[in-house]
């Protein structure tokens, strides 16, 4: 079984995905490393669900990608919005909630 | 809570016989009071409108009330005469007024010899003040408004002489205070009057807490009544004890002390002359000083039990009440108010009533309640007469020679001052002698019975008798002899101010004729002691009356008394017959021009047989009324105002201070401050906290992974 | 009509409010007249439906809880929407009903700066919704949710029209009586999970029925446990009284409040505190009243004699009165301390007449300000010269403050010194009576403070300052219209009182009587050995309540 190797892939995905959320600066940047991260998570349902023969690892990895493509509408909808208003998409520079 | 017994429940109790009566105007006492009290309302809502200002009003109701209570006083009258000799129920009408947790609140009447005898007091002297005010506050700002007080005055002391129950009594005794309030700060502009009237309200507030004591034991002691009958019954029956029933006596003592201007709280009296003279009249004679006193011969049976009056030679209420006679007639010496002179002369007067209350002289004590009122009001109108005419009150600077100014004034306050003097056969004589005789101290010359040998009392009060007898003769000389003082021509007042001095004058000489002694020979046995005989309830088992040992009256006692008087007011006649004499020379016209003192240097050193001249001056300056007036009453003053008055004063200080200190300490910082402290604390870590709030979402993101992190490692190592 | 008014009569009284604060803000802001008009149409209609209730009221019966209406509500925790009003609400619910109209009325032309008629009616009735509520109220829950909504109206109109320093004074009046009320709250929840309603004849055990738990539900609760759940209401109604040492939020919140939130402050929402006690703490928790009455009687005579300490170092006015309620309300607290039927009929007697002379009392300190721009006292004087009438009413209303006899005052005072003469049989006597003196003793400062009050307001020349000044006028006619009826029932109850002790007196009495569980002795509050009477209660219930089977 390849299970080892869908993992580690998994996990190397997800880790450079936290990475580029935690690290860079450039807000679309972050978005798709958001959308790395999601996609390690599918990887490891999808392997999982093959792994136990169950086709619910599909249908949730199914789920995500629905879920993750509104995110990333929503996201970068904001990012727009900021970028009209501050002619940046520093998410350093946008701390409004600051207390 | 104990359900009332009836009163006719009580008179079944008793082995001696209890007549009960009845009759239209004994019953329905209660509209006595009503009337002027309708028209405190009717004179504050209409007499603006009135033609004479209310004052119409005013006296139409007084009167109405006086011929109510004089058909009262002849109806009691008979039914006394019909009972033989035997106990008269007093007539007793009562109505539940509220009822609360099991505590009944009963309004009613209570109508014996006692009650209808303030009554007519009452009601006769306010008859006349009304009268006489229609002239003398003619022209004031607030004349409507003093009417309507004046009647509401009367009306609050009606009701509580008719109080049937502890709780009306406490009405009463306010609602008299609340109206003397009002009264004395009736000119309010002036920042001494309502000072007066504050402290007037204040010092009798502070009695009130006995007061208010006093009833509270007294309703669970008896066992949940306030009932003055059934309290007394009780306290004599030997049903509360004895502890009870003596915290109680000294409660209600306060309350005496401070209405009727006992000693040590008496101060308000004298400031109490800011209000009206009418006024005054009215305080002293008649409505206000005089519940203290009433109050006692109410609540009789408790006092007499609590106090272990009988068999006794000294109590509390006894020796309040010689002292107050003795602080009282001192202090008249160095006044030169006239009316401050007659304010303390009505101290030391209640004094003689509380003090024959104390010993046991129950009848005598009301007695000279009675004519005291006719006397002392007569007194006081009369020098509101004189101030009529002078525009001033001070005796020194601005009158004298008055005798021949107002010849009417001058007549009626003689006659008034012989009476409170105590010189037979007017008024005073006859109830004083009463008071002294009632002492039972007489019993070196032969022994005059009474109940018990109240030795020292019958000392101050003969040491008194000579000191009134002087300050008054001090007082009639300055006012209206020797050379006017004052400005302006002085004029006799009018028809409304004469006549009621005139009548009260009379009754000043034949008040005292009510209550002639037993053993006075001269008249017809049928005449004496019926004053005694109509007020005094008639002792019985199960009464509500103590069985009171009556003094013999003695005539070396009455002649002693007289001598005492005479030699009193004499000694002040010589010094005052001297200062005239020396007047006409050129002399001052109030006293001696080489005063004591400096004139003592001299003497000595001098030797000149001018000087031995005046040996008997310095005998009667120098040593009696230098003595007795200089150092002594100075003293004595000195003492009241900067000692007890201090002491009223500072207290008073003293409180506003401790409020300050309190408030601004305590309540701001203390209290306050762990409040505040509490809220500034909790903002205190809000700012801490809100550091934590970066807004950047990246931050947030990082704690987020970290703690997942962690909580997974957590959940690895724990499973 | 009878029907309908034990249908929806208590309904009606409480909502009629809300639903005229509603139309206030439905209408436009500029149209003035309309919604004061809305406004007093409200009001007025609630006090009609208050006096129809009073009307049909039946004071034989007065003991018992009349116009009950019994719904589902949150079934969840079994709490219901059971309102019902007897002997002791009837007053304070009248007296609410009065107060809000004239209060009204008072407010034409007199709005506070920042003026806005429509925001500050409106609050005036949600106000008045929630504190009718709390005395219709017959659930903990609805109690507790109208004793709350009571808060916001009255925080907003301190902050928005309050004076100088209203932000403090009103952030101050919030957090602290919201303080109180979250140990209350804490308290009720565990009077939910520990009583058992079966021994009061419901179905469930857990219940928030006051009926149902002042009927004998809390016998099931340890000793311990009831003092702790006391000691919470204690903190949460003491705070409303306002008791020493919880009270410095009242001069604070007086001070800065607007004249009618004054007015309504002292008249209604210090009530909601002792009716708390009244109504709540003391008939459902007897035992453990009674062990914390010294405590109370303590705090209430150091309040009295404190209060008017205080008010002796005040200079301004208002906040003088503001104090004297500090020592008023401690007589009427000594008056429920004494846990005697005596005495708790002074204390909602004390109640009303403290809301009728102290509201009158601000009325008269807010028509002062409006003349004379300021309240200090050393600034005021001869006020009975530049305004007689107004002088004499503010006179007899201090007389009637101090306690004089044949004005209501009295009856407040002078029952709750003689009750704590004779405290229940469970009582310390001796405590209690040294509390009698004290209080006492607190009557003659009154008088002090009141008539010092009095003589720097109201007599002596007018000062120079003011002499001339055209807003010195004497008492106009809206002002008449709010007072009167006030100064009428301070005569009317001081002649009569009667008319109120009426309704109290069976009231009190069926709230006093501790109820007998499963043949146990009753009424251990009039024995000498208290605490062994309520065990042996306990124990009967514990037997009870396992008969029954509804053990949790």
């Amino acid at each position: 079984m390849l299970l080892n190797q869908f993992l580690i892939l998994s996990a190397v995905l997800f880790a450079i995905g936290v990475y580029g959320v935690l690290a860079r600066r450039n807000g679309v940047l972050v978005l798709m490393s958001i959308e790395l991260i999601l996609n390690a998570v599918n990887i490891n349902l999808v392997a999982f669900g093959s792994y136990v023969s169950s086709v619910s690892g599909e249908v949730f990895a199914l789920f995500v990608i629905t879920v993750a493509a509104a995110e990333v509408g929503v996201g970068l909808a904001i990012l727009l919005l900021l970028y009209r208003n501050r002619r940046s998409v520093d998410l350093s520079e946008a701390d409004l909630m600051k207390g | 809570m104990v359900k009332l017994p009836s009163i006719g429940v009580l008179a079944a109790e008793g082995t001696a016989e209890i007549v009960q009566v009845g009759g239209w105007f004994l019953s329905n006492v209660w509209i006595i009071p009503a009337i002027p009290a309708a028209s405190f309302f009717a004179i504050l809502f209409f007499g603006k409108r009135m033609p004479r200002g209310g004052s119409e009003l005013g006296i139409a109701a007084v009167a109405a009330s006086l011929v109510l209570a004089l058909c009262t006083v002849g109806q009691w009258i008979s039914t006394v005469n019909g009972a033989h000799g035997a106990a008269v129920e007093p007539v007793v009408n009562r109505w539940t007024w509220w009822v609360a947790g099991g505590v009944d609140f009963q309004l009613g009447t209570l109508v014996d010899g006692l009650a209808v005898a303030l009554l007519f007091v009452v009601t006769a002297v306010s008859l006349l003040v009304h009268v006489y005010s229609t002239d003398y506050v003619a022209g004031d700002v607030r004349y409507t408004h003093f009417f309507a007080f004046l009647s509401l005055f009367t009306a609050s002391m009606l009701f509580f002489v008719l109080a049937e129950n502890t709780i009306q009594m406490i009405v009463g005794w306010e609602l008299v205070g609340v109206c003397s309030f009002v009264l004395i700060g009736h000119w309010w502009e002036e920042k001494p009057n309502s000072d007066a009237a504050l402290k007037a309200f204040l010092t009798n507030r502070v009695g009130d807490v006995g007061l208010l004591v006093g009833v509270s034991v007294l309703f669970f002691a008896a066992g949940g009544t306030f009932s003055i009958l059934e309290i007394n019954t009780k306290a004599l029956g030997g049903e509360i004890g004895h502890t009870l029933l003596l915290v109680s006596a000294l409660c209600l003592l306060a309350a005496v002390i401070s209405k009727s201007g006992q000693f040590f709280l008496h101060t308000w009296l004298p400031d109490a002359m800011a209000g009206p003279t009418p006024v005054s009249a009215l305080i002293h004679a008649a409505t206000m000083v005089v519940a203290g006193v009433y109050l006692v011969a109410r609540l009789y049976g408790v006092f007499f039990e609590g106090m272990v009056i009988a068999g006794s030679s000294i109590n509390a209420l006894a020796l309040i009440g010689g002292l107050t006679t003795l602080v009282g007639a001192s202090l008249a010496f160095v006044q030169n108010d006239i009316k401050r002179v007659l304010a303390y002369s009505t101290i030391s007067q209640l004094g003689y009533m509380v003090m024959a209350l104390g010993v046991g002289a129950w009848t005598a004590a009301v007695f000279h309640l009675f004519t005291h009122a006719f006397f002392k009001a007569c007194l006081f109108l009369g020098s509101g007469s004189v101030s009529h005419a002078v525009h001033s009150f001070d005796m020194k600077a601005d009158m004298g020679g008055l005798r021949r100014h107002m010849p009417h004034t001058y007549r009626t306050f003689l006659i008034a001052s012989l009476a409170l003097a105590g010189l037979p056969p007017l008024a005073g004589f006859w109830s004083k002698d009463e008071i002294l005789a009632g002492t039972g101290g007489w019993g070196v010359f032969g022994g005059t019975g009474g109940n018990g040998a109240y030795t020292a009392m019958l000392v101050m009060g003969m040491v008194t008798a000579a000191l009134t007898a002087a300050y008054m003769t001090r007082c009639v000389y300055l006012t209206f002899f020797g050379r006017y003082r004052g400005h302006g021509h002085p004029h006799e007042s009018g028809r409304r101010i004469t006549v009621p001095l005139w009548i009260l004058a009379v009754f000043a000489v034949g008040a005292g004729w009510t209550n002639l002694p037993k053993g006075f020979q001269i008249v017809p046995k049928s005449w004496t002691e019926q004053f005694g005989h109509f007020v005094e309830p008639a002792a019985a088992e199960g009464f509500y009356f103590p069985k009171i040992a009556h003094a013999t009256p003695s005539w070396t006692l009455a002649i002693v008394s007289i001598l005492v008087v005479l030699a009193g007011g004499g000694l002040a006649f010589g010094y005052y017959a001297l200062v005239d004499r020396r007047a006409k020379a050129g002399g001052p016209a109030t006293e001696l021009a080489d005063g004591p003192t400096s004139r003592w240097a001299p003497a000595r050193l001098g030797h000149t047989l001018l000087a031995q001249k005046y040996y008997l001056d310095h005998l009667y300056t120098g040593i009696v009324a230098k003595g007795t007036a200089g150092p002594v009453a100075r003293g004595a003053y000195w003492f009241n105002q900067h000692g007890i008055d201090e002491v009223v004063n500072q207290a008073g200080r003293k409180a506003v201070a401790a409020g300050h200190v309190v408030y601004d300490r305590i309540d701001q910082k203390v209290i306050d401050g762990v409040v505040n402290t509490a809220g500034a604390a909790s903002h205190g870590a809000g700012e801490e906290l809100r550091r934590m709030q970066t807004g950047k979402v990246q931050q947030y993101a990082g704690v987020m992974f970290v703690a997942s992190v962690v909580l997974a490692a957590a959940l690895i190592l724990v499973l | 009509m009878d029907a309908f008014l034990n249908g929806w009569g208590l309904t009606l009284v409480t909502f009629v409010p809300l639903v005229g604060a509603a139309l206030v803000m439905a209408l436009p802001a500029g149209r003035e007249l309309q919604l004061k008009a809305a406004a007093l149409g409200a009001s007025l209609v609630t006090a009609l439906f208050a006096v129809l209730l009073l009307a049909r009221f039946s004071v034989s019966r007065a003991g018992e809880l009349q116009y009950v209406v019994d719904r589902p509500w949150i079934d969840v925790i079994n709490s219901r929407y059971i309102m019902g009003i007897d002997g002791i609400s009837l007053p304070l619910v009248l007296l609410t009903a009065l107060i809000v109209p004239l209060c009204i009325v008072y407010s034409f032309g007199h709005f506070p700066e920042p003026r806005n008629p429509k925001s500050f009616l409106a609050l005036l009735l949600v106000l008045e919704t929630g504190m009718i509520g709390t005395f219709v109220a017959q659930d903990l829950i609805l109690f507790f949710v109208f004793f709350e909504v009571v808060l916001l109206p009255m925080y907003f109109m301190i902050g928005v029209w309050g004076g100088e320093n209203r932000r403090y004074a009103a952030i101050k009046f919030f957090l602290y009586t919201l303080f109180g009320s979250a140990l209350m709250l804490v308290s009720f929840l565990a009077m939910f999970f520990l009583a058992d309603g079966t021994l009061a004849g419901l179905e469930a055990a857990r219940t928030f029925d006051m009926r149902a738990l002042s009927g004998g539900a809390t016998a099931a609760i340890a000793r311990t446990s009831q003092l702790w759940i006391f000691a919470g209401m204690f903190l949460g109604f003491g705070i409303k009284v306002p008791m020493f040492p919880f009270h410095t939020w009242l001069p604070d919140a007086h001070t800065e409040a607007p004249t009618v939130g004054s007015v309504i402050l002292a008249a209604v929402l210090l009530k909601l505190g002792t009716y708390g006690f009244v109504r709540v703490a003391v008939p459902m928790l007897p035992e453990a009243a009674a062990a914390w009455a010294p405590v109370i009687g303590l705090l209430a005579v150091v309040g009295i004699i404190y209060g008017a300490l205080g008010c002796l170092a005040q200079r301004d006015l208002k906040r003088l009165i503001a104090f004297s309620s500090v020592a008023h309300m401690g007589f009427v607290m000594l008056g429920i301390a004494t846990l005697t039927p005596f005495g708790i009929n002074a204390a909602v007697f004390g109640m009303v007449a403290h809301g009728l002379i102290t509201g009158m009392l601000f009325f008269l300190a807010g028509s002062v300000k409006d003349r004379y721009h300021t309240l200090e006292m050393s600034r005021l004087g001869g006020l009975l010269q530049q305004a007689p009438r107004m002088g004499w009413i503010l006179g007899f209303c201090a007389m009637a403050s101090l306690g004089l006899p044949g004005l209501a005052g009295f009856w407040g005072e002078f029952p709750a010194i003689l009750a704590s003469y004779n405290p229940a049989e469970i009582l310390n006597e001796a405590v209690f009576r040294a509390y009698m003196v004290i209080a006492a003793l607190g009557t003659v400062l009154a008088a002090g403070y009141l008539l010092w009050m009095l003589q720097k307001t109201a007599f002596g020349n007018a000062r120079e300052e003011f002499a001339d000044s055209p807003d010195v006028n004497d008492t106009t006619r809206r002002e008449w219209l709010a007072w009167a009826p006030l100064l009428v029932l301070i005569v009317v109850l001081g002649f009569y009182p009667r008319l109120l002790h009426e309704a109290t007196d069976p009231a009190v009495r069926e709230s006093l009587q501790v109820e007998a569980v499963g043949g146990a002795p009753g009424d251990c509050l009039e024995v000498q050995r208290g605490e062994d009477c309520f065990e042996q209660l306990r124990r009967a219930g514990a037997q009870a309540s396992s008969n029954s089977g509804s053990g949790r």
